[in-house]
């Protein structure tokens, strides 16, 4: 393993280690996306498109992700341990690529919770909106962990995080719904593929200049 | 090297641009030691309450790459008196336990640079004791200590910067 790939499995094992011991992410991430789409279940009507259903869904995932996202940095930030991460001298990308290795694991077990229910209570699930909803992580995740970064460092950081993630993640929320009931899901999946690799190359060489004043 | 003033006066924002934590928004300022040969001790103790005293400087000897770190980590916990307490998350600790466990961080890669902000806040006196022990044992290593009470370190201190 390369010394780079050890500070990211370093820093990624760190993160879901001190999930392990304070459980105060995963569970709230699970209860809020129950909860809405129970909620989106009696608020639609009967009837209602594949279309509006499969939205609800994207709209329900993007929440739960800006809820997790909200606390991903909270443990650097309550103790000033992104100091230390700072003055280590591995590669600070580092840090973002493990802390969005984290944040896509707790991602991907809030929708294993959130796909059976939205089976359960709107309409079989397609290949093309697992597809589409496993490689929206890629884009939440990396854009989420860059904002919420640049949040932390802020005073009005509960406000500032959801203004900004929420504009950037809306070409994801096109594409996943594209790729769920379009005819051709193919070139939104490749709409969701093209974003993800661009916002995670932004997003891997911007980190450095985040967490440095 | 002691840094001494009043509150406000700068000491802590020295420290943090000779660590390369915030950027001068003026002058020049050229630390010529590489990033992993700095110690810095802050206000805080930069390690993870929900972690234990021994993870966390795992943790820090893996991202510093110390061939041996867990040994070095227990030699350090050992020598500031948290050996007992290793396995214990740092969220249990005591303000002079959390100073110690920082100070172990500082010291754990063997730096040339050391940048410590009131070091001995929250420290009894078998700690005060330790840490002038552990800074005699690094006679090469360059120290800036920032500091309101400079007494202590005043017989070892080479240069003295009062900042007002």
């Amino acid at each position: 393993m390369s010394a780079y790939a050890a500070d990211v499995a370093a820093l990624a094992r760190k993160d879901l280690l001190l999930e392990l011991r304070a459980r105060d992410t995963l569970p709230a991430m699970l209860l809020f996306v129950v909860s809405a789409l129970t909620v989106f279940h009696f608020a639609l009507p009967d009837g209602s498109s594949e279309r509006a259903e499969t939205g609800l869904l994207w709209i329900a995932i993007v929440f739960t992700a800006l809820l997790g996202l909200s606390r991903a940095f909270i443990a650097e930030r309550e103790q000033g341990v992104l100091d230390g991460l700072v003055l280590a001298p591995c590669d600070r990308s580092a840090i973002w690529l493990g802390k969005t290795l984290g944040v896509m694991v707790f991602l991907v077990l809030a929708e294993l919770v959130a796909l059976p229910a939205f089976a359960l209570f709107f309409h079989p699930l397609s290949w093309e909106l697992v597809a589409a909803v496993a490689l929206a992580n890629l884009g939440i995740a990396a854009i989420g962990t860059l904002l919420a970064a640049m949040a932390a460092a802020s005073r009005a950081r509960e406000l500032l995080l959801p203004l900004l993630f929420l504009p950037l993640v809306i070409p994801v929320v096109i594409g996943g719904v594209g790729a769920s009931v379009a005819a051709n899901p193919g070139s939104f999946l490749a709409f969701l593929g093209l974003y993800d690799a661009v916002f995670a190359i932004l997003c891997w060489a911007s980190f450095e200049y985040v967490v440095t004043e | 090297m002691l840094v001494t003033g009043p509150n406000g006066s700068g000491k802590t924002t020295l420290l943090r641009l000779c660590a390369g934590l915030y950027a001068p928004t003026g002058g020049e300022l050229d630390v010529d030691v590489p990033r992993g040969s700095i110690g810095f001790l802050g206000h805080e103790p930069l390690v993870y309450r929900e972690l234990t005293a021994l993870e966390n400087l795992d943790l820090y000897g893996r991202l510093y790459r110390l061939p041996e770190r867990r040994e070095r980590a227990g030699a350090l916990l050992e020598r500031f008196g948290l050996w007992r307490a290793r396995n214990e998350r740092v969220a249990t600790f005591s303000r002079g336990m959390l100073q110690r466990l920082a100070l172990c961080r500082t010291f754990l890669h063997d730096p040339d640079l050391l940048l410590l902000d009131e070091p001995f806040d929250g420290l009894d006196a078998e700690g005060v004791e330790l840490l002038h022990a552990e800074l005699a044992e690094r006679p090469d290593a360059t120290a800036l200590v920032a500091t309101h009470d400079p007494e202590g370190l005043a017989s070892r201190a080479t240069a003295q910067l009062a900042l007002t």
